[in-house]
């Protein structure tokens, strides 16, 4: 009798009836504007972020041919610096994390088995006020041309004496708006994974894609506002007239560079935390293993937040600080492999002895693991004063974060969107494009990348608009935009895929990873409730404890 | 599909399966709670931030007004105001836990008035600094550190007595009652906490 009453209500909720045809254009508008339903805030988020993420592209690629050849005269100065402040400022705000906070907000009710965010309305103002955030930094050029003080804005460029156009006044108050819907997003996150998880899932058993967006938005919680008040110093500065960053009147350039990179520093973890959740969903469901060692990958994680928030300055050596600070900063900044190091070492034993299947979700996670190592082993090196000292504003800097921006945090979003796109429209994606987008973004990121470290050893400054033949540049300078064009058909392939397997793809069905954690439980597309019933859970693993009732997963937690 | 293992196994069986211990349920704090004190976490970062910058460029004038002329004696009065209001707050949101509506009232009421008292001292401060001082945002680096500190601190003052009157008005309509306590009490824990600012502000600025 008591099995009946004490088993888990992990009931399967309706069958998921779509909404009335909306064939009209004017219909699905009213249906985006008005909607707070995390699903569709998530889908709004992805979808901004990949359009950006092409107009982000389209800069970079424009940069790339600039630098084709020596001497070339494709783009002048003055454009190629508009074009790489906006590359970046794009990339950085208007795509790595609006499709990450889009990702989460998608799937974290789900997985905890919730029926929407803590606060839906301030989730739809969060959407938003980062895609108005995005249109108002290109506003500006409405007014004139891009910014071009690059996408750190070190003073005293951004003043009214260097910029005089109204572009830097877009730029900041873009960045400030979209700051203020990140920072809400931040809120609902840890409201709704604080208070809204289903009876028995414990904080010790939230999916690791949840604890990692805890520790994102507290990464948020204290990176973003010290952005917003040094934005509003600029908009002060260049509007009222005052005197933070007027080097000429005794304001200090000094003080924007901390300004800025306590915000930017914890930023880079902001853009990688929910890879590292993704990939550890990824991983252990096509291992077929449980994760290896949960509980040190959830201190890795925590430890990796905290840590972040005190090692700013390492993007600061060459100021010329004093010693001491040099050395703490670079002490702290080496401490961060060590948890760094434990996850990649629990992915690997997760994998170890498992029964690998190279799905495409798994192949970006692999492509994840591998190529983040070498970022990570990059960025360990340019923590190092003196190496740093070295090649700071080379090349090489630029090698590396693009080697951790791409590979790390855009193979593990990759790898995220493939695991759950079936979850999020019910039909597979094709796995023969996946891979050919796989191995084409693999081999033109590598030939990308990988040469610019070596121009950075032979002394290629960053930001240079052209330069002499006979340096040793050319070479690397053309297998970079190479591996560039290479790249583009990798990215058509994604959206073709994404497009057409809305129709095309496979039926997928509720689980069609046989994935164990609760977003699964619930039908593919979820209905608009997530779940009829708010399932109990008692392990990590509530799908394996229902499809293995003789030998379940808490009897081992 | 999930259940698919389950169904195989004969019914004798089953009785024997493990059953899960039961599931203790967890008393935490609310989502609007959890999300005020997050918000309240990243207003400490702002506010941080604010006055790092204020200290830094602390005494680097070579020219203009320094924080000398500023008058303390005003400064103590409007302090002591929003002290007070932190405690008119606390004892509304207590009568409204009792459910004395009219006791709720005068303490909200009040908590308001001194809320307006403040900005009413701080823009009395102003004025003075601007007409007979000649301090403004661009004048000098004490100018602009110190408008933009007092001045984010005066905005969220403002803010907290918008959301007062929002909730007074509710009242006056019976829309705010016993049952919207924890709300309430929502408003007053950013009213707190907007007080608690002002000491690390009045501290660094007028005291230092
Ligand atoms: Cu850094």
């Amino acid at each position: 009798m008591a099995v009946v009453e004490q088993e888990p209500v992990l009931l399967r909720a309706y069958q998921f009836t779509p909404e009335p045809d909306s064939a009209s254009w004017s219909a699905v508008l009213h249906i985006c504007v008005m909607t707070v339903d995390h699903k569709k805030i998530g889908i709004m988020y992805v979808i901004m972020a990949l359009v950006f993420l092409v107009i982000g592209g389209i800069e970079a690629l424009l940069i790339r041919f600039q630098l084709l050849f020596p001497r070339n005269n494709l783009i002048g100065p003055e454009t190629f610096n508009g074009l790489f402040t906006m590359h970046g400022t794009t990339m950085v705000f208007f795509v790595g994390m609006p499709i990450l906070i889009g990702i989460g907000n998608y799937l974290v009710p789900l997985m905890i088995g919730a029926r929407d965010m803590a606060f839906p309305r301030l989730n739809a103002f969060g959407f938003w006020a980062t895609l108005f955030g995005g249109l108002l930094l290109y506003f500006c050029f409405v007014t004139g041309g891009a910014p071009t003080m690059g996408w750190f804005a070190y003073a005293p460029l951004t003043e009214h004496t260097f910029a005089r156009s109204a572009a830097t006044d877009f730029w900041a108050l873009g960045l400030a708006v979209s700051g203020f819907g990140t920072l809400t997003a931040g809120i609902n996150f840890i409201a709704t994974i604080l208070a809204m998880r289903a009876p028995g899932m414990t904080l010790r058993k939230i999916p690791f894609f949840v604890w990692t967006m805890l520790w994102t938005a507290v990464l948020i919680l204290f990176a973003i506002p010290p952005l917003t008040v040094a934005l509003t110093m600029i908009l002060l500065d260049r509007n009222l007239g005052t005197h933070f960053f007027d080097v000429q009147n005794g304001g200090s350039a000094f003080l924007w560079q901390h300004l800025f990179w306590f915000f930017g520093h914890p930023e880079v973890y902001i853009l990688i935390l929910p890879v590292f959740g993704m990939v550890s969903e990824v991983i252990p469901v096509f291992s077929r293993k449980v994760l290896f060692g949960y509980e040190f990958m959830a201190a890795a994680t925590a430890a990796i937040a905290f840590i972040s928030l005190g090692v700013w300055a390492h993007h600061m050596y060459a100021v010329g600080m004093s010693r001491v600070v040099d050395l703490y900063f670079a002490a702290a900044s080496l401490v961060v492999s060590i948890p760094t190091g434990i996850k990649l070492f629990n992915w690997l034993a997760t994998m170890y002895g498992g029964r690998i299947i190279l799905a495409s979700p798994m192949l970006f996670a692999v492509g994840f693991l591998s190529m983040f190592l070498i970022g990570g082993l990059t960025g360990i090196m340019l923590a190092v004063v003196p190496f740093d000292l070295q090649l700071t504003d080379s090349y090489f800097v630029v090698g590396h974060f693009h080697w951790v921006l791409i590979g790390g945090t855009l193979f593990g979003t990759f790898a995220g969107i493939h695991y759950w796109y079936p979850k999020v429209t019910g039909r597979m994606l094709s796995e023969r494009l996946a891979s050919w987008q796989f191995w084409l973004l693999y081999v033109g990121f590598i030939l990308t990348f990988g040469p610019m470290h070596v121009a950075g050893f032979l002394g290629m400054p960053r930001r240079i608009y052209t330069y002499d033949a006979g340096l040793g540049w050319d070479f690397w300078n053309q297998v970079t935009t190479i591996g560039a064009i290479i790249q583009v058909p990798s990215y058509a392939i994604l959206v073709f895929n994404l497009i057409t397997s809305l129709w095309k793809g496979q039926p997928a069905g509720d689980n069609p990873w046989h994935a164990w954690t609760l977003e699964w439980a619930t039908t593919s597309p979820p209905p608009a409730y997530n779940f009829e019933t708010i399932p109990t859970v008692h392990s990590r693993r509530p799908l394996w404890d229902l499809s293995h009732p003789d030998d379940p997963d808490w009897k081992y937690e | 599909m999930n259940n698919a293992r389950l169904e195989t196994i004969p019914a004798n069986l089953i009785r024997s399966l493990p059953l899960p211990p039961p599931v203790a349920l967890e008393r935490g704090l609310s989502p609007a709670q959890w999300g005020m004190i997050s918000f309240l976490v990243s207003e400490v970062a702002l506010f941080s931030t604010l006055i790092v910058v204020y200290l830094t460029f602390r005494g680097s004038d070579l020219s203009g007004p320094t924080p000398a002329i500023l008058s303390r004696t005003l400064v103590f009065c409007t302090t002591f105001c929003l002290i007070a209001s932190s405690v008119t707050i606390h004892f509304a949101v207590k009568s409204l836990s009792c459910g004395e509506r009219s006791a709720f009232l005068r303490w909200w009421t009040a908590s308001i008035l001194l809320g307006l008292v403040f900005l009413a001292g701080t823009a009395y401060e102003w004025r003075e600094l601007i007409v007979i001082h000649d301090l403004t945002i661009g004048r000098n680096l004490f100018g602009s550190t110190y408008y933009t500190l007092v001045g984010f601190h005066a905005l969220h003052v403002t803010a907290g007595v918008v959301l007062m009157l929002t909730v007074l008005g509710l009242t006056l309509n019976r829309l705010v009652s016993f049952s919207n306590r924890a709300g309430v009490a929502l408003v007053s824990w950013y009213w707190h906490f907007v007080d608690c600012v002002w000491l690390v502000v009045f501290a660094v600025v007028y005291l230092a």
